[in-house]
């Protein structure tokens, strides 16, 4: 092994890290706020990516399909629960209106002559509003429960969308255009462009959300609610509200994160799972509670699986997932406390 | 449910069935049924009994114990694998290929194998508080599974074949219904033997985990072991199904250890109800059977070949969780109505032994200089005092005076951060408070911890955890019932010593909040200690119920017990304790005699905010 494979091996690791220390994030901040360990984070990479993929290649999404459904069910449940009636107009717009109206415009759109902009838009508008509808369904009738249930329900969205995955997508993957061809020198080093862009995405989204928790009211309702929910309650801070908003942030950096692995993996309708567990054994690196951690844990991760690969490919997840073991050793050594008074 | 019946009953005997007539009919239609089912269903009874030794595991392990695993699929492929390795690997080395030469061999190789594996694991990841476990379960499920698709020697995605059949006495068990008899007398020896377990001091320990580690460990529970147990037995049970399944299947592949079966087996759990032994029947069932018919039904309706089971799969438990989270034994159970025997007292069994008590007047408590800092807050600061055999002592203090912190320095929860805590002479300070309570100090809680869906007398007979000794083999296979009837006779004599008796037999949960208090004071008396920590114990009492629990307190005081309470109520700590100390701002003001303490100006200036 010479100094160019370890270059080429750590730019392809610090790359896959970016995109898990996304991933990371997203899952740090719904288990602050709503206790939830979102194991589907994974599928709406996974469909993000996917429905760029046909956007690419000209066809209608059908995941609009999906929204409209998920619109639907979201609008039923509202429309039996009495605090869902009290907004009912609110509710019909978003879960019905919307979808419908997205729907009919991507019918009027020529999908195949759309720039990258415009497509990254639609995949995002597609599929990040599913992510509160999900919270609304599946999540915000048992909010108080144990975290275990909700892990349980967690395990269960998961894989109800994998099967919804297998049904519109198929079984064959896609990959999509990287969004720079471009390629640097640097000494006898090659660059791609989209790694810088990656990279430059991944630092972006991480900025933008620091600068959301700790500089708009929104962002430090959220942080009040991770702290305390009964607190924030009494402050009137809704808990629904706050676990919509963070499902939407998590759907938007699945989303994002999906379109920026398509180009360098190929992915298929259950990739989401392995990569979304990738950010999960950062996350636990973090102790699910600190972000700079879990970001520094992600990047570990994907060094670790770029060198691994090389040595042992076959081998490859079974080292990293391996890795939990000594963390979460270090964790439980680290953390020891006296039971709190329930 | 009881309405019901017993409307429909003749008056005055209710028509309830007897449970062994039930679980007679049951085994009866167990045996018939290959007999008389064609071939598919048999087969598909094979599989629903292998899934539910699996889910019989994890409603020990998830339901009783509390701790979540999707990772069992894993612990099956390891039975699996060994079996199907040792008995189909040519040029093995003598003693391997000694053990390959038969499966029941094999099975015992693969349940060493799995216990060694579960130990290191368990060692790891139980420790792990809540959710970190389940996700670290997760994480090692999918290790083992990607193990077991990449070593060249297990096959590697192709697996094994050509895996011999299982002989029963020299008859080899060929087809589907010979080998159902061998899937289902494991299914009926786990159902008993968890069963037994349950219903054991053992038992006690393992359900008393969800009460919270700091009652547990008060009582003088080993948590980390009986969580270590309970994870062990969960993965032994899993291993005993990969072997069958292996020799039922005569072929492995890795596709069934996955995480995603290992999320079925939880399922399976879920469904049928974790938390009762016959819930992991039900729930295997139920999820094999529909899954079953998913998969012959979806593809016909919706033409394709998709994986639509699991998304049903999935909006269903959703569905379960949030609609009926008891899973569905309870409303089974509802429908057959078994008679519930209580359980027996044997008012013959022989007493249990008895520590030696100390001499009346001789200090059994001193706390000396003890000072706890939470970092710059100094939540005690030079705390002395001490307790003798034969005297009841007040700590008193108004609400943020660290009386709480001192309660746990004393009971060991806590460590101090200078200072010492002699408890007969020993230094108990920085030692676990299930040493503090083998040494004879027992205590109560201010939040009261009991089980709410257990009896008082199984609640009261936690206490007497130390007093016994059987493990879980004996409890297991019955083989500790005198040792049990001796315990719950103990238990019984604590319940009608604090006047309980009329309860014995009610679930704990139903009591009100004063009677609870005094169950945790039974419970406590359970454990043959010689100083009482009470923490609170009148709060929330009538005046009648006061001057019982006052009575009771006198007594034990005359039998030479010592006793420190901490107590708000200033009529009944003032008319019953022998001296009081009181506590402000993290420091002891004054200590002495009740009548004194009521003159006290320091007192009157912390409590009345001077006069």
């Amino acid at each position: 092994m010479d100094a160019e494979i370890i270059a080429m091996l750590g730019q392809d690791g610090v790359t896959n890290g970016a995109i898990y220390a996304l991933l990371a994030l997203a899952l740090v901040l719904v288990f602050a706020v709503t206790r939830v360990i979102f194991i589907p984070q994974g599928e709406f990479l996974a469909w993000g990516a996917l429905t760029m993929a046909a956007l690419e290649g000209g066809q209608f999404p059908a995941t609009v399909w999906l929204l409209v459904g998920c619109g639907v069910l979201t609008l039923a449940v509202d429309a039996f629960s009495a605090t869902g009636r009290r907004n009912i107009g609110r509710s019909v717009l978003w879960n019905l209106a919307y979808p419908l109206a997205l729907a009919g415009l991507l019918w009027g759109l020529p999908i195949a002559e759309l720039p990258t902009a415009a497509r990254v838009l639609i995949a995002l508008a597609i599929v990040v509003p599913m992510g509160p509808m999900l919270y609304r369904v599946a999540f915000q009738p048992v909010a108080e429960a144990p975290v275990l249930v909700l892990l349980i329900i967690s395990v269960a969205v998961h894989l109800a969308m994998v099967g919804l995955g297998l049904l519109i997508f198929g079984p064959e993957g896609s990959r999509t255009q990287p969004f720079s061809e471009a390629q640097f020198e640097l000494g006898s080093l090659m660059i791609g462009g989209h790694t810088l862009v990656v990279l430059g995405a991944s630092v972006v989204l991480i900025v933008a959300l620091y600068l959301f928790f700790d500089r708009t009211l929104y962002g430090k309702a959220l942080r009040a609610t991770a702290i305390n929910r009964n607190g924030a309650r009494l402050m009137g801070i809704s808990p629904a509200l706050a676990g919509r908003l963070t499902f939407f942030l998590a759907a938007v950096i699945g989303v994002l994160s999906g379109l920026l692995v398509a180009p360098i993996t190929t992915v298929y309708y259950d990739s989401g799972f392995l990569i979304g567990l990738k950010g999960f054994v950062a996350a636990i690196i973090g102790g699910l509670a600190s972000y700079p951690l879990a970001a520094g844990g992600a990047i570990l991760v994907g060094l670790l699986e770029s060198f691994s690969s090389f040595w042992a490919s076959a081998f490859k997840d079974v080292i990293v997932f391996t890795l939990i073991i000594p963390v979460l050793m270090w964790r439980s050594l680290t953390s020891h406390h006296v039971e709190e008074e329930e | 449910m009881n309405a019901n019946t017993q409307t429909r009953a003749a008056p005055g005997a209710p028509s309830r069935l007897s449970p062994k007539l039930v679980l007679g009919v049951f085994l009866v239609l167990l045996v018939a049924a290959p007999l008389v089912l064609p071939e598919f269903y048999v087969t598909l009874l094979n599989y629903v009994g292998l899934s539910a030794l699996v889910a019989l595991g994890l409603v020990l392990l998830t339901g009783v114990g509390g701790l979540t695993s999707f990772g069992q699929a894993a612990f099956v492929g390891l039975g699996g694998y060994t079996t199907a390795w040792l008995t189909t690997a040519q040029d093995l080395p003598g003693w391997l290929a000694f053990i390959g030469s038969s499966p029941w061999f094999t099975l015992v190789a693969g349940l060493v194998l799995t216990a060694t594996v579960a130990v290191i694991l368990g060692s790891v990841t139980l420790k792990l508080s809540g959710h970190f476990l389940p996700l670290g379960t997760m994480a090692w499920g999918i290790s083992l599974y990607f193990l077991f698709g990449n070593m060249e020697f297990l096959g590697g995605h192709g697996g094994l074949s050509g895996i011999p059949a299982v002989s029963v006495f020299g008859y080899e068990l060929l087809d589907n219904g010979q080998f159902y008899y061998l899937v289902w007398a494991f299914v009926l020896a786990a159902l008993f033997t968890t069963r037994n377990l349950l219903d054991s001091r053992e038992g006690r320990a393992i359900r008393a985990l969800k009460g919270g580690m700091v009652m547990a460990e008060s009582m003088g529970v080993d948590t980390s072991r009986a969580r270590m147990v309970i994870f062990v037995i969960a993965a032994l049970h899993a291993c005993a199904a990969g072997w069958l399944y292996a020799h039922l299947q005569r072929f492995v592949n890795p596709t069934p250890f996955g995480l995603h079966i290992g999320i079925e087996y939880l399922f399976m759990a879920v469904v049928g109800g974790a938390g009762q032994v016959w819930g992991a029947l039900v729930g295997a069932g139920v999820i094999t059977v529909l899954k079953q018919w998913l998969q012959d039904i979806l593809p016909k309706v919706f033409g394709s070949a998709g994986n639509f089971e699991v998304i049903i799969f999935g909006v269903m438990m959703v569905i379960v969780l949030q609609r009926a989270r008891d899973g569905l034994w309870p409303l089974i159970a509802g429908l057959v109505p078994v008679r519930e025997a209580p359980k027996a007292i044997d008012s013959a069994a022989a007493p249990l032994a008895r520590k030696p008590q100390p001499p009346m007047g001789e200090t059994i408590l001193e706390a000396r200089d003890v000072t706890r800092k939470f970092g710059g807050l100094v939540a005690n600061n030079n705390m002395s005092l001490h307790v003798k055999a034969g005297e009841i002592l007040a700590l008193i203090g108004p609400n943020g005076a660290g009386k709480s912190t001192m309660f746990n320095q004393l009971s060991g929860v806590d460590t101090p951060t200078s200072g010492d805590v002699l408890f007969r002479g020993k230094s108990v300070a920085g030692h676990s408070s299930r040493e503090i309570a083998g040494l004879g100090m027992s205590r109560t809680f201010q939040h009261v911890r009991l089980l709410p869906k257990m009896t008082v007398l199984e609640n009261v007979a936690i206490g007497a955890h130390r007093r016994g000794s059987k493990g879980v083999l004996p409890a297991a296979w019955r083989l500790d019932r005198e040792e049990e009837a001796r315990l719950l006779r103990e238990a019984a004599i604590q319940v009608e010593r604090v006047g309980l008796k009329d309860f014995m037999f009610a679930e704990a949960g139903s009591l009100a909040l004063g009677q609870q208090r005094i169950l945790e004071i039974a419970r406590a008396l359970c454990s043959d200690p010689c100083l009482l920590l009470l923490d609170e114990p009148a709060a929330g009492l009538r005046l009648k119920e006061k001057q019982a629990l006052a009575e009771l307190l006198r007594r034990l005081k005359s039998e030479g017990m010592a006793v420190l309470i901490v107590e708000h109520d200033m009529d009944f700590v003032m008319s019953l304790v022998d001296r009081v100390v009181v506590m402000e701002f993290g420091e002891k003001i004054a200590e002495g005699l009740p009548a004194e303490i009521q003159k006290n100006p320091a007192v009157l200036e912390a409590y009345l905010g001077g006069v």
